[in-house]
């Protein structure tokens, strides 16, 4: 009975009485939501242009911290790092497209997928033979420190991160939506053949999308590393994003953004009010759990394309 | 700056019944199975050219090494008096040819407008940084090629619809959108993959006036694949009959009509294709 009425009851009374801790607690999870939506945005802009799975996302992100860090290191300043690193990711869709995609053109999907898990090795293999293993602290000189906003204390690092993302998924629409470039790569994402005979170079468009989503793995390895330095493990946030796949669909934009800030919300929300009651680690598990119930119940995810197989 | 120039005075544009395409000893085959064997045809400037053959002859095959999109293992492809072993679809494109499919290949979650938008891809030139400027001159050009969009839309009457998701519109009027999207690339050369599949018969009416009006207005040559023998003897200046992957007859629709071997090969093997 107790049980029951800490876990059904209690934590909605808490939320009530504290409004505006049930707020900061909120909108942490949402900031960290931000970031996940980061890091699926780059596996959904490849998948819709070029029908890949891009294990190696997470790679990206970590190749592309370590770079930054790694040229930071070596006395080059902010920014000058940063446009070095972006003309490094895009050359590395150029090398990419070369080296792996087109020599695979026509391939089944499995094919593609299993190469860039095979690009995420070399990926981490070259950042660490290059930049070293050891782990990297990345300080761009924006302070970590609460701010008081309406009553709430939050974190002034966590919110410019935000307000980056924000911008830079702004830019995207914009790009998608309102040029004929956009046009082109949506026209690929729905049907390559027939994009194809009308001119567009399928080539040029994967040189695109793999050059967004390197630019986006900078902003998403900027801000992971950031918080827990720049290491090994932050290749691993991709699997973070997989139930934000999940959620929001492979193949929708505003689902990738939407999925990682309800998957950040929820797992926050449900750490700090239920974590007490059932031991903790909510955070953890509970995107994979979501994953699991959306992948029973709606597996085309929030936004996805529900696939008809006509028979 | 080619493509800005009138269709009349590009290098190469052949005038009216000088030869548009021709191929010469085609073979394509998948597997063990031979698509086509030995086709050759040419297809005249300005004429409505129509291929036809029961199911399985191979006249899409033929289409689609036509524009590209299948290499042929053998044979030749000239195309506005070039010479080549096999097309590209986007050399194909940018020599001045269209195509539609013959299951609708539009992109389904854009508006009408931007799919016509998408046909106009090879005449657009403003480079990546320009536009994504809210003014200069990549706007203007985006005007240019909207407004000539906008002719294409209104001269295949489908304004109403100009806004709407294609995903959603009908089939016949998809068709017809897809029809837009490849004249809005301003073709010499337009390959029509079944234009009048599963259409009733007034939507078929509708598509035949359209296909002659853009012979009419455009000049544009034509390729089509069509089943309806009505509509193929109303349209078509010259007809091609494929079986089996071979040409069984060339000529004009009066001589095709009385082929002893074209209506051996229709009536003969009627049972097996009719389906």
């Amino acid at each position: 009975m107790e049980f029951l009425w800490d876990f059904f009851v209690a934590p909605f009374l808490d939320m009530i009485e504290y409004p505006t801790f049930l707020g900061e607690v909120a909108i942490s999870g949402l900031l960290t939501g931000v970031m996940y939506s980061l890091v699926a945005l780059g596996f959904v802009l490849i998948f819709k242009a070029s029908q890949v799975f891009n294990f190696a996302q997470g790679a990206m992100v970590l190749f592309a911290a370590l770079t930054l860090v790694g040229l930071m290191e070596h006395g080059v300043p902010v920014w000058g790092a940063l446009p070095v690193t972006a003309i490094v990711m895009v050359a590395l869709a150029f090398a990419i497209e070369r080296g792996m995609l087109r020599p695979l053109i026509n391939q089944p999907p499995i094919t593609l997928f299993m190469a860039t898990i095979g690009l995420s090795f070399l990926l981490e293999g070259a950042g660490e033979w290059v930049w070293g293993s050891n782990v990297k602290a990345l300080d761009l000189g924006i302070p970590s420190s609460p701010v008081d906003v309406a009553g709430m204390l939050l974190n002034e690092f966590d919110m410019i991160a935000a307000l980056v993302a924000a911008v830079l998924v702004a830019a995207l629409a914009l790009l998608f939506q309102h040029t004929p470039m956009g046009r082109a790569l949506r026209a690929v994402a729905d049907d390559p053949q027939a994009a194809l005979s009308l001119g567009i170079s399928l080539r040029t468009i994967w040189i695109i999308v793999w050059s967004v989503a390197g630019i986006v793995a900078i902003v998403a390895g900027i801000m992971w590393g950031a918080k827990s330095g720049v290491q090994f493990s932050l290749s691993l946030i991709a699997l973070k994003a997989l139930p934000v796949l999940i959620l929001g669909g492979l193949t929708s934009v505003p689902g990738a953004i939407v999925g990682g800030l309800i998957i950040g919300l929820g797992e926050k929300v449900a750490e700090v009010y239920w974590g007490p009651v059932i031991g903790g680690a909510i955070e953890n598990w509970f995107a994979y759990m979501l994953a699991m119930l959306v992948l029973m119940f709606r597996p085309q995810g929030l936004f996805g394309e529900k696939i008809i197989e006509r028979v | 700056m080619r493509a800005a120039m009138p269709a009349e005075a590009r290098v190469g544009h052949p005038e009216p019944g000088e030869p548009m395409l021709s191929v010469e000893g085609i073979a394509l085959r998948f597997g063990g199975v031979q698509a086509l064997a030995g086709v050759e045809f040419t297809i005249y400037a300005g004429e409505i050219c129509a291929i036809i053959g029961p199911n399985g002859a191979g006249k899409t095959s033929m289409l689609n090494v036509l524009n590209g999109a299948y290499q042929p293992s053998e044979g030749t492809i000239t195309f506005k008096g070039r010479t080549r072993r096999k097309m590209h679809p986007r050399v194909a494109a940018m020599e001045g040819m269209a195509r539609t499919f013959q299951n609708v290949a539009l992109f389904k979650g854009m508006s009408t407008l931007d799919n016509v938008m998408a046909g106009r891809n090879l005449k657009m030139h403003s480079n990546f940084v320009a536009c994504l400027l809210p003014v200069g001159p990549s706007r203007a050009e985006e005007a240019r090629h909207r407004a000539y969009a906008d002719e294409v839309i209104s001269f295949l009457e489908i304004e109403d619809i100009r806004n709407v998701p294609v995903g959603r519109l009908p089939y016949g009027l998809q068709k017809r959108v897809e029809l837009a999207r490849a004249l809005a690339a301003e073709p010499d050369l337009l390959l029509l993959d079944e234009p009048m599949t599963g259409m009733n018969r007034s939507e078929k009416a509708e598509m035949c006036r359209f296909v002659l009006e853009t012979k009419a207005r455009f000049g544009t040559t034509m390729a089509l694949i069509e089943h309806d023998m009505s509509v193929v003897m109303e349209l078509s200046d010259h007809i091609i009959v494929l079986d089996y992957g071979r040409k069984i007859a060339d000529g004009t629709p009066e001589e095709v009509r009385n082929d002893q071997t074209v209506i051996d090969a229709y009536l003969g093997v009627a049972t097996e294709d009719d389906a």
